[in-house]
């Protein structure tokens, strides 16, 4: 700690750190547009010029950047300095001489950095009225929209996009007052993290394409504290509505998971809320051959009532998609032996395996922001930037540790960002890349290892027998494999904070042990080695921990005589071979859906209930870190409102949507009578952690509902959002109550608490002065560090250092191509594979479609060329596992007749000889979205 | 008895007095043009919608009686898609026509506007929108602001230089 002087009065400052960090954590007020916490310091915008003196006497002093001077102990420091800030004031005034009068138009407006600093600087009135450049705008795909006449040339963009996300297709191109940001032509933005430019962009450059089709002001929207479902991150968003229309999503700062920063997929997926395919009112049909027709909720409840009362037996499918109380209140509903999970037999003994692995093993499971401080990596089977596109960013960091020894060495302090990255030059630290076919990550791997599951897991293995001779040795092993084994042990071992990532997306649990071998001996030999497991939904370790058997048991036990199979936010079709979850659905005398949109199975049902979503709902999810956290409610749906301004009654009819527990629950009552006492999520978060001790810290994920804040509740809108007493006035003059929330301590309504509310019920960052994201700032005690109070989520699995585990001794043999077949290989991809932002107009543009994919060379032996159709024909359904067994159980491996599909060709670098890769969950892939990958087939050309 | 005698006194010479009372609705008063009365929308010189859907006279509304939602056309040119104003809660405080930074809500002397029927004071949109631009003739945003719309390339506004070609090799 030191001691700094500013403006004559003595400041405690972290020694070294840069002044403008400081001045910001000390609540001070200094402009600055080109620094951003996470990607340090330029010194390019000049705008945080701040007077610096050389002793107490000195009184003329000199103008120096806050954000290139480190804060050393004594040094006196004036930011009211009257040249300083005439300095500050010129600086905004010549940005502002090109800056066209877009204010009115720019999505920006109302939250815009550059509209906050101007005021800041008491810069009001142009003075310059000779010709503003211009330049042409470029059209960068469906997500990010470009208007550069707005730029005031900090360099931020490039900053992020290639030197933090490791794009290569923006730049600065042009020179002095007329440099240009863009892409060398118009073109989609390569980089998955391109949404972050929207936030990034101190003005309004780069700017939401989704949010501009439905544009409202940030001050207009209705926000709560979310957290994203799109993959099993758990990043944390602050989604926005307004008139009953989710309008964007923005990113929500945890320290410890996701940053600043977002990927696409969680930023612009959320428009499956606003979809066409939502269902938004009870549909039912009391007769299989009939149409399903709408009900009203009472209708519904009482035909569900009467299906349940007397001796219906009812089994429950739970969902990785839903939360831990929609899922418990299904379990609470049909009873804990009847309770499924939902998810294919594989997919539940990997996950099993995972949470078994995380919960008894000595290896601590990083959080992301662990991540980014791990300085050896080793990434095994996962396509890390397709399954879980964050943890991709923060592994761009991790590469970076090793090389800051450079800098440090050099005494640069490590937010010096040019000097440090100049001395660095191209070092990367050790990453390691181990899967299936290429991946994004390539380029900044020191080595990469291709092959099928049973060779990935082979060469983790034999990596684990390199770090410990005790761990297995994996026989028959190839001279090059063995030697890349001992490569990345040796890096492993010389780091300080080794990690190692896996996951379920190639589908093999020898993958997944092997990942655990390799971190068990690095415990073993003393080091703090973590890892990390991708899992594939947003709360797949959580409906894990309540429990509940695969598709394949329920299928066992619908023939064992089940009458009534109620199935909670889950497309099966997705989850297991069509034939199978026919048998399953075939098997049920009445199938009870409660899900937010239309897919297969909502098709067969006879019961559909509209559930909320993420943005209409509150809950708990999981993520893959086995952090515990809460989302919450953003709006409350609407139903359809009848009358217009000259109809003689217009009314309002509530919408039918509701929280998929609160369904559970009047199915209860409705069906068996029994009175749950659950009023509120609390009520059912509460029930769920008695239920399931190791469930407890839940509670403590978030406040209660009865929580206030100097005894009041904490506001959903902004203290300026508008049109309160007109946006109802077409429908009906009376203005409506604002909707009660019992469930959290947050309220529909721009009343409440003003001040900081604790951080896991942040609806939105705002300070006096900061109308922009910026102002994050005020809300961490350090500017950059974590959230002011903590960050928000409870963590459920802690490791036990130290403790010895017994290595897994199960090694598979190595791959041999079979002649004719073809092993098809999982592929994931960002944009596409996940089901429900897959409904986002965006992402959908973006999305591959179904396609086979052949190294380039096996595709020429065929005689085969990109674009080609190609004909599939899949082996019988038998599980492929790591002892090559079949997996599934007896009763279900029932081969199904070998269905024939027709593909187009597509080439993928880096596929293995005999093995070729099929996409994951994309649409129109139709019975083949089900399968169980890898799986062997055959392929004709056509 | 005299402060009496001096009162009837002054009532008799106010007989001979202008009359400040109008015979109102026979007679019609005389409004100053700055009177902040009903609210419409004007239209630019051009007769396009000035209103940009900027949302700012919604955000200074002190009674929040202002709703709107903003879209575009197919050239980029912003404008509301509907635009309501309550004056069941209106309090012609004349605030939005400060925050408009195109001119186009505008307050009008016409005060006349009691209904029978509260309902019929939502006005939208087709209601609110007049042909001309009321008191400030001859601005026009898009003239002056940076976004292209159609008819107006990057450029082509008010105080532009032709657009800089990225491509090019020339200082």
């Amino acid at each position: 700690m030191a001691t700094i002087h500013i403006d004559n009065r003595p400041y405690p400052a972290k020694d070294g750190e840069n002044l403008l960090q400081e001045c910001l954590s000390l609540g001070f007020n200094l402009p600055y547009f080109c620094w951003h916490p996470a990607l340090g310091s330029v010194g390019a915008c000049r705008q945080c010029a701040i007077k610096q003196f050389k002793n107490e006497e000195d009184k003329r002093g000199k103008i120096v950047m806050a954000c290139m001077t480190a804060a050393k102990d004594g040094i006196r420091i004036s930011i009211d300095d009257p040249e300083a800030k005439e300095f500050r004031t010129s600086v905004a005034e010549w940005l502002m001489v090109n800056h066209p009068h877009d204010c009115p138009v720019c999505d920006e407006g109302g939250e815009c950095h550059l509209q906050d600093m101007t005021v800041m600087n008491g810069h009001v009135y142009r003075r310059y009225h000779g010709r503003k450049r211009t330049f042409h705008n470029q059209d960068l795909g469906p997500l990010v929209n470009h208007e550069m006449n707005r730029c005031i040339q900090c360099y931020r963009c490039t900053r992020f996009y290639r030197d933090y996300a490791g794009g290569r297709d923006l730049d600065a191109l042009m020179l002095r007052n007329q440099v240009y940001f863009g892409r060398h032509q118009d073109g989609v933005l390569e980089s998955e993290f391109s949404g972050n430019l929207v936030e990034v962009c101190p003005t309004g450059v780069f700017t939401d394409k989704t949010l501009k089709r439905h544009y409202t002001r940030k001050w207009d929207l209705q926000t709560a504290p979310s957290v994203c479902v799109h993959c099993g991150l758990g990043c944390n968003t602050i989604p926005g509505e307004r008139y009953g229309v989710l309008r964007r999503i923005r990113n929500r700062f945890n320290g410890a998971v996701n940053g600043y920063f977002l990927c696409d997929r969680g930023r612009y997926g959320y428009e499956f809320v606003n979809s066409e395919r939502r269902t938004r009112q009870p549909l039912l049909r009391k007769n299989r051959t009939e149409p399903l027709q709408l009900a009203s909720k009472r209708d519904a409840l009482q035909h569900l009532g009467e299906m349940l009362s007397g001796r219906a037996r009812v089994i429950g499918i739970g969902s990785p998609r839903a939360s831990l109380e929609a899922n418990f209140a299904l379990r609470t509903l049909v009873g804990r032996d009847r309770f499924y999970l939902g998810i294919s037999e594989r997919d539940s003994r990997l996950l099993a395996s995972v949470l078994d692995i995380l919960k008894k093993g000595p290896a601590r499971t990083p959080s992301l922001h662990e991540v980014e401080l791990a300085d050896a990596v080793l990434v095994l089977g996962e396509d890390v930037a397709n399954t879980a596109p964050r943890l991709g960013l923060a592994l761009r960091q991790s590469v970076r540790r090793q090389p800051e020894k450079i800098a440090k060495k050099m005494d640069i302090p490590l937010w010096d960002d040019h000097a440090v990255r100049a001395a660095m030059q191209e070092e990367h630290g050790p990453l390691f890349i181990a899967t299936m076919a290429n991946t994004r990550l390539d380029d900044i791997a020191t080595r990469t290892f291709r092959g099928p599951p049973a060779e990935l897991a082979r060469l983790g293995l034999a990596i684990a027998h390199a770090l410990d001779p005790i761990a297995p040795q994996v026989p028959d092993l190839s001279d090059t494999t063995q030697a890349l084994a001992s490569a990345i042990a040796e890096k492993l071992m010389a780091a300080e904070r080794p990690l190692v990532i896996s996951g379920m997306g190639c589908g093999d649990n020898a993958v997944v042990e092997a990942a655990a071998n390799v971190t068990w001996a690095l415990c073993n030999m003393g080091r703090a080695a973590e890892l990390c497991y991708v899992v594939p939904e947003c709360n797949s370790l959580g409906a894990m921990l309540l429990g509940g058997g695969s598709l394949e048991t329920a299928l066992e036990a619908m023939n064992d005589a089940a009458d009534i199979l109620i199935i909670l936010e889950n497309d099966l079709y997705r989850r297991g071979d069509a034939a199978m979850v026919d048998r399953l659905l075939a098997a049920a005398r009445h199938i009870v859906i409660i899900d937010h949109i239309e897919h297969a199975t909502s098709a067969k049902a006879d019961v559909v209930l509209p559930a909320a979503t993420f943005a209409e709902a509150d809950g708990t999810l999981v993520n893959n870190e086995g952090r515990a956290q809460r989302f919450f409610q953003v709006f409350v749906p609407k139903g359809e409102i009848e009358g217009d301004i000259k109809g003689d009654t217009p009314r309002d009819i509530p919408g039918d949507i509701q929280e998929s527990w609160r369904w559970m629950r009047d199915i209860m009552v409705a069906g068996r009578g029994d009175e749950r006492q659950w009023s509120s999520l609390d009520d059912v978060t509460a029930a769920c952690a008695a239920a399931i001790p190791f469930l407890e810290p839940i509670l403590r994920a978030a406040p209660p509902a009865a929580f206030r804040m100097d005894g009041q509740k904490i506001p959903r809108e902004s203290h300026r959002y508008s049109g309160r007493t007109a946006m109802h006035a077409n429908v009906n003059i009376h203005e409506p109550e604002q909707p009660h929330d019992p469930d959290t301590a947050l309220a529909f309504s721009m009343e409440g608490y003003l001040g900081h509310p604790p951080p896991s019920l942040i609806s939105r960052f705002w300070a006096p002065g900061w109308n922009s994201i910026q102002a994050l700032n005020k809300f961490q005690d350090e500017v950059g560090g974590q959230l002011s109070g903590g960050d928000p989520g409870e963590r459920l699995i802690q490791a036990t250092p130290g403790k010895k585990a017994a290595y897994f001794e199960n090694i598979p043999p190595g791959f041999e191509p079979r002649p004719g077949e073809w092993l098809l290989l999982p592929l994931h991809h960002i944009f596409g594979s996940e089901e429900l932002s897959i409904l986002a107009p965006g992402i959908a543009e973006l999305s591959a479609q179904p396609y086979l994919a052949l190294n380039p060379e096996d595709a020429s032996n065929l005689g085969l060329t990109a674009g080609d159709e190609v004909q599939l024909r899949l082996r019988a359904q038998t599980d492929v596992t790591a002892d090559g067994s079949a997996a599934d159980g007896s009763a279900n491996a029932a081969t199904t007749p070998a269905e024939i599909f027709r593909l187009t060709l597509r080439f993928k670098p880096g596929l293995l000889h005999g093995t070729a890769g099929l996409p994951v969950g994309l649409t129109g892939m139709g019975n083949l979205a089900g399968v169980a990958l890898p799986a062997w087939g055959e392929l004709k050309k056509v | 008895m005299w402060n009496s005698l001096k009162t009837m006194w002054i009532v008799f010479l106010h007989m001979f007095r202008r009359r400040v009372t109008i015979q109102y609705p026979d007679e019609k008063p005389n409004i100053p043009p700055r009177w902040r009365g009903r609210i419409i929308l004007s239209r630019d010189p051009d007769g396009e919608e000035r209103c940009v859907a900027c949302y700012l006279c919604a955000a200074a509304c002190p009674v929040d009686c202002i709703a709107l939602q903003a879209t575009e056309d197919e050239h980029g040119r912003r404008y509301p898609e509907f635009f309501r104003i309550n004056f069941s809660r209106c309090i012609f405080c004349g605030y939005c026509e400060e925050a408009c930074p195109t001119d186009a809500i505008q307050l009008t002397p016409d005060f006349e506007m009691g209904e029978y029927n509260r309902k019929n004071l939502v006005y939208e949109k087709e209601d609110l929108l007049i042909d001309g631009t009321g008191k400030y003739p001859g601005y026009n945003f898009y003239r002056v602001a940076g976004a292209t719309i159609g008819g107006k390339n990057k450029g082509e506004a008010e105080n532009e230089a032709p657009p800089v070609d990225p491509h090019s090799l020339l200082p």
